[in-house]
């Protein structure tokens, strides 16, 4: 099973390959609205490539008030 | 008319199949304008069905099939009129919103929706009148109206409990909550999923596959399949009305509306 460690880094790299941003600048501690700069339907478009990644299913109102990597790893580490 | 362009949407008829693509920046939100085209649209049926065995619902917007009601005309609108005129306007947009798509619903042409991005609200509402619904993995239903003190008012109920499960129904509605096109496969709700950008390449192979049937014989399959329920509809537009004069919608409104940060369509 995949470490909380893990699940972030791959986030990272999916947010970094989807939304064309260097993956060296984005931390898990990053507001990921602030950093790549997306909006409400673009997260959703990440909250969906999230979860055909990892095969879970993260209803969107876990996601309410989350804004950090990290944190968002934690929901879908919840769910392996 | 076999080609038509409107406002927010345009269609074309090509080989037996009819195609219209929705097109309303930035996430074909479905206000008045595209009412008048979608009644255009329903007007041109009968002629459009005479050398037709299949329809396509598609978008060309990037952010997806429809983000739903076009809120900010809606509260734009109400804001003008005390609550009585409002509760008459409201009543009067839906039923005539909910005639166009009654049209579509029973149309003999099988109808496919072709599904990309976000399918919320009124947009998923317009997407359950057709008989197979084609989603690309990126697709996300969602009927998000009880975080206005609302429930969706374009047919959806009555429709999603035909298609599938009254238990989503149950999780769909009461959590407001967003699907993705898997979750959606395995509900019943989805037909097929397509990869990213795919969907419409589907449906015009899904639609082209029903050119070979004898189409007296399709039409009446689906009268016999698909029945329009037509008290239910009614009723929804009853219980939408009661409730769109109560405070808590217009606050709910107003919050979308006023919202100048990223978080609009999350929860």
């Amino acid at each position: 099973m995949k470490t909380l460690e893990q699940t972030t880094d791959e986030i990272l790299n999916l947010a970094a390959t989807h939304f064309k941003f260097p993956r060296a600048e984005l931390q898990p501690a990053d507001d990921f609205y602030k950093k790549l700069g997306i909006d409400s339907l673009q997260a959703l478009e990440l909250l969906t490539r999230l979860e055909n990644h990892f095969g879970v299913e993260l209803p969107d109102y876990e996601v309410q008030g989350i804004s950090d990597f990290h944190t968002l790893a934690e929901r879908i580490q919840a769910r392996l | 008319m076999d080609d038509y362009k409107g406002k927010t949407l345009s269609w074309r008829l090509s080989d037996g199949v009819v195609e219209l693509a929705l097109d309303r920046p930035p996430a074909n939100e479905i206000g008045l304008a595209m009412l008048e085209d979608l009644e255009a649209f329903a007007s041109s049926l009968p002629t459009l069905e005479l050398n037709a065995s299949a329809l396509i619902l598609y978008s060309r917007q990037k952010a997806g099939f429809s983000a739903g009601a076009d809120l900010r005309e809606l509260f734009e609108q109400a804001q003008k009129l005390d609550a009585s005129s409002a509760a008459i306007g409201v009543r009067a947009f839906l039923e005539r919103i909910h005639a166009v798509l009654n049209r579509l619903d029973t149309s003999p042409l099988t109808t496919i929706a072709a599904v990309q991005g976000v399918c919320f609200g009124g947009g998923f509402e317009l997407a359950l009148v057709c008989d197979l619904i084609i989603a690309d993995k990126m697709a996300r239903f969602c009927f998000p109206e009880l975080r206005l003190g609302l429930i969706p008012g374009f047919g959806g109920i009555p429709r999603l409990k035909r298609d599938i499960g009254n238990a989503v129904v149950r999780d769909l509605l009461l959590t407001g909550r967003s699907i993705n096109a898997t979750k959606a496969l395995s509900a019943g709700l989805v037909s097929q999923v397509a990869a990213e950008r795919e969907a419409l390449r589907l449906a015009r192979a899904t639609a082209a596959q029903t050119t070979k049937f004898d189409q007296t014989t399709a039409a009446a399959a689906k009268r016999f399949i698909k029945p329009l329920p037509a008290e239910e509809l009614r009723r929804e537009i009853d219980i939408f009305c009661e409730l769109f004069t109560r405070p808590t919608v217009m606050e709910g409104l107003r919050k979308f509306v006023e919202n100048a940060g990223p978080h609009p369509y999350l929860p």
